[in-house]
């Protein structure tokens, strides 16, 4: 981990004057290749790396479709159709724009349950968790204003409800309202602002990634036993160990990204969204994006007052405070233990926890009518009951199973059953060439 | 594993059950309130699955369906003449194919707008000047553009549907709608039902029970040359792949290229997988 | 995984040289929408044709049409102009290529091969300085042609290169009379 000895050497001439100078390739070298990375990493550990390839290709994708894209609400649909139409290659780079979204999200959650699974949000990851969390509201707004652009039906009166929340504020709710719009409705001022801040945003989230990376590097990763890295059999370089392995996620992920992109590209869009935006007509059901599903289902399941409360606004602060959750949860978690692989309760919640925010999700798809919200009502309570009360009072009142002494003894305990390695793996895996 | 495939299960359960629990109660008399009252008819589509394609000469028929029916009434903005091409036309069959129409264009040097025949470079012209007139000449309800019909429609799906079309690539469902509502004029409505003043029975209409738009096809109306069978089904199915293709031009093109960035990361997964395999050799992990 | 393949040099590089090799060509691939997506897209190279009314052009007129982008000019010549352009002798070109995308690549730059046949008198001709694209002026400079008053290149009534930096001569595009008052460009 941070042990703060740099094992870089440089070899040519050019390497020594640059590494006197700007010692880039030696950072390069000590975060990317002789980074040591625990040895026991599954799968659930190469969304990072799929992550980072997610944001380069969003970025890069964006920044074409931004070549032929027009912010005018009288040219905007247009000028996205002349993309699907006319602009070589055009129909491929907007597919994988507007899935890589998607999957962008996909990998995004997974990345999150399996920081909760694991418990790699505990002490001393806090800052790294919250650079996180940071991280995916930024996304989730990229993602909503990156929805507008199209200036379908569902860009509309997506906009047009999510800046409504604002309105829920009470005393200045409108006027932050028409803040954000430019004017008294979703228009052009809206539209042009919405550009401007889409193209913005995901170069601020590659910051907050290089800080997320950086935290990253100065606590080490976790790891599936949660027990911290205690010698150097613990771990392997980063580089070939860890880069082949995310390279071979990073396909795996691609793979799935490609079936969409080529053969369901629209599948996870809304066909409203292929009609031009009308001020004067609402389409019968507004969906989200469906990574926003879960937190529009908390927004309408709030039907009654909370005392000074109204509906409205209280429909928002449950929203918010769904995300919200998420920041605190190294402070709600009272568990001395990490892993859920020792805590046979909490594995249970967190299995169940996933269940309830894919129910969610499904939900906010559904309209709101009948046995609909009261099932909302339920899995929003689940929700914030699985945050408020069973990550404080698991962690009080459950009972860990035993934890191997280090990662190497419990790599060790697990491949005796299989016997696929020879008993001398276990000398220093980072002499291998 | 076996304990995400159990919660998995597990939640396929609650899903399901909720989803049974909802179905129950949409049920109602002749006063339904989730539309539509009918699924579209999920039909055989050339242009299905990983290898579909358009036929050509369906297509050919349904461009002659809209620009002799549907063209009366609905605009399709999107559509460059040019791109005709598409269907099997030569470059000069399109030119002939734009010149029969009418391009409104201008100003001239003398400042006046003029009339001219198309050109391939030219869009199909709309059959009213601006949407209000559109409306107006429409009984109130402008007729909607058909460049992207097809993929703008599409009837949800519902679990757990949604999840068996990822692995069937449904995609259809804009071609099914359009050709379910088309042939779903003849069905009688539910005795007790109001169908409002100037509007049309459909069972299949997704946003109520009935639209203002009257059955624009009839058996025999328009005359095909390929022998085939010149009835409202026929049309029906032509028109709807046709309006398939004009949403989605570069389809063929899409799948094609799918079917090798998929097999090339099958092949480079596999290596890369192998190589991984190398390097983690005698590392226990 | 069996011990003999470790104990295999060659089966190891192969591997690794053909999962790079692999690599490489994917990245190769991905890269190329990129670059396509640069080029001139379908409805822009639809609009490449214009049909333009010559009846009202006199000897000694001309009018300017865009044409992709760029003037165009179509210029019915004088007598004395199409004189002065047959008695040019070839060795005095800078640029002794007619420039007439009619025209095969080699064709020389002779008064004819700068028009069309049977049509000498009309010059037509994308009107950009062949030094650094702005739009030379008519029937000014020494030569009785165009002038850019850019940086001073001076063309003769045939619009062929003469004096300055320009290396070209001005180019003629795809053209063709389709009546005796129509001509139409690309």
């Amino acid at each position: 981990m941070s042990e703060g000895h740099s094992t870089y050497t440089p070899k040519t001439g050019i390497e020594r004057w640059l590494d006197a100078r700007m010692p880039l390739p030696r950072l390069i070298y000590d975060s990317f290749v002789s980074y040591p990375v625990p040895r026991n990493l599954n799968y659930a550990w190469t969304f990072g790396g799929i992550l980072s390839i997610m944001l380069v290709s969003q970025i890069l994708t964006g920044i074409v479709l931004a070549m032929h894209y027009t912010a005018d609400t009288t040219l905007a649909f247009d000028s996205v159709e002349k993309i699907m139409r006319d602009v070589n290659s055009g129909w491929l780079l907007r597919y994988l724009h507007s899935n890589g979204a998607s999957f962008f999200f996909v990998a995004v959650y997974i990345h999150i349950f399996r920081g909760l699974y694991y418990g790699s949000y505990k002490a001393p990851r806090e800052l790294l968790w919250i650079l996180g969390c940071i991280i995916y509201l930024l996304m989730m707004a990229t993602g909503f204003m990156g929805y507008v652009l199209p200036w379908g039906q569902m860009s509309f009166w997506g906009a047009t409800v999510i800046t409504g929340f604002f309105s829920a504020i009470p005393l200045v709710g409108n006027w932050i309202q028409e803040l954000l719009l430019g004017g008294f409705a979703v228009d052009n001022p809206t539209l042009n602002r919405f550009f401007a801040l889409h193209y913005l945003l995901p170069f601020m989230i590659a910051g907050v990634v290089v800080l997320h990376v950086w935290a990253l590097h100065v606590v080490g990763q976790s790891n599936p036993t949660g027990i911290e890295v205690k010698s150097k059999t613990d771990t392997v370089a980063f580089t070939p160990y860890a880069t082949i392995k995310d390279a071979f996620g990073m396909i795996v992920f691609l793979f799935f990204f490609a079936y969409f992109v080529f053969y369901l590209p629209n599948y996870l869009g809304h066909p409203d969204n292929y009609t031009i935006a009308d001020p004067l007509k609402t389409p019968a059901h507004i969906v989200p994006e469906w990574y926003f599903l879960p937190f529009y289902a908390i927004l309408r399941a709030i039907t009654f007052n909370i005392g000074p409360i109204n509906s409205k606004l209280g429909g928002v602060l449950c929203m918010f405070g769904a995300i919200v959750m998420l920041f605190l949860v190294p402070w709600l978690d009272t568990s001395k233990v990490r892993s859920a692989v020792y805590r046979p309760w909490y594995k249970l919640f967190f299995w169940l926890f996933v269940a309830d925010a894919v129910l969610l999700g499904w939900l906010g798809s559904q309209p709101a009518e009948g046995s609909y919200v009261f099932m909302a009502q339920m899995a929003t309570l689940f929700y914030f009951a699985f945050f408020l009360v069973a990550l404080p009072v698991l962690g009080l009142i459950e009972t860990p199973r035993r934890l191997p002494n280090s990662i190497t003894e419990a790599v060790l305990e697990k491949n005796k059953g299989g016997g696929h390695h020879p008993a001398g793996a276990t000398a220093a895996p980072e002499t291998k060439g | 594993m076996k304990k995400i495939l159990t919660s998995l299960a597990l939640l396929g359960l609650v899903v399901a059950g909720t989803a049974a629990i909802a179905a129950e109660e949409a049920h109602n008399a002749a006063a339904p309130t989730h539309f539509p009252i009918d699924e579209p008819k999920e039909m055989d589509w050339s242009f299905t699955g990983p290898f579909g394609t358009y036929d050509k000469a369906q297509l050919q028929r349904g461009l002659k369906v809209y620009k002799e029916v549907c063209a009366a009434c609905h605009s399709m903005n999107l559509v460059a003449f040019r791109t005709l091409e598409g269907l099997g036309y030569s470059e000069g069959q399109v030119k002939t194919l734009a010149a029969e129409y009418t391009i409104h264009d201008g100003p001239n040097d003398a400042g006046d707008m003029f009339d001219r025949p198309g050109k391939p470079s030219d869009y199909f012209p709309a059959p009213f000047a601006n949407e209000q007139a559109a409306a107006a000449s429409n009984g109130g309800a402008a007729p909607p553009d058909m460049s992207l019909l097809a993929k703008a429609r599409g009837v949800e799906r519902g679990f757990p549907r949604f999840v068996f079309d990822i692995f069937t690539q449904y995609a259809q469902g804009g071609p099914d709608y359009i050709h379910s509502l088309l042939t779903g004029y003849d069905e009688t409505p539910p005795a007790g039902m109001v169908i409002p003043e100037g509007t049309h029975y459909n069972p299949y209409f997704l946003s109520g029970v009935s639209l203002k738009m009257p059955k624009p096809l009839s058996d025999g109306q328009v005359t095909y040359d390929d022998g085939a069978p010149q009835t409202v089904d026929q049309y029906s199915r032509d028109v709807s792949a046709f309006l398939m293709w004009a949403a989605e031009p570069h389809m063929e093109d899409r799948k094609k290229t799918g079917f090798r960035v998929l097999v090339f990361l099958l092949l480079f997964g596999a290596l890369v997988y192998l190589t991984k395999r190398k390097v983690w050799e005698g590392v226990a992990h | 995984m069996s011990a003999t393949d470790t104990q295999d040099p060659n089966r190891r590089d192969f591997l690794y040289v053909a999962t790079g090799m692999a690599a490489v060509v994917g990245a190769g691939a991905v890269a190329w929408p990129f670059i396509d997506q640069m080029r001139p897209d379908a409805s822009t190279l639809a609009l490449a044709s214009v049909e333009v009314d010559v009846a009202s052009l006199t000897p000694g007129m001309s009018l300017i049409v865009k044409w992709r982008g760029k003037p165009v000019v179509v210029r019915n010549r004088t007598e004395q102009e199409m004189k002065d352009g047959e008695a040019v002798n070839l060795a005095e070109l800078k640029d002794p290529i007619a420039r007439n995308a009619n025209l095969p690549a080699d064709a020389p730059a002779t008064d004819a091969n700068r028009t069309t046949p049977g049509k000498e008198a009309w010059m037509v001709m994308v009107q950009v300085c062949t030094h650094l694209g702005c739009i030379p002026l008519g029937q000014e400079g020494d030569f009785g042609g165009w002038f850019c008053p850019c940086h001073g290149s001076v063309y003769d009534t045939a619009g062929r290169i003469r004096q300055g930096p320009a290396p070209e001569n001005m180019a003629v595009p795809v053209f063709k009379f389709i009546s005796d008052t129509k001509i139409l460009i690309g």
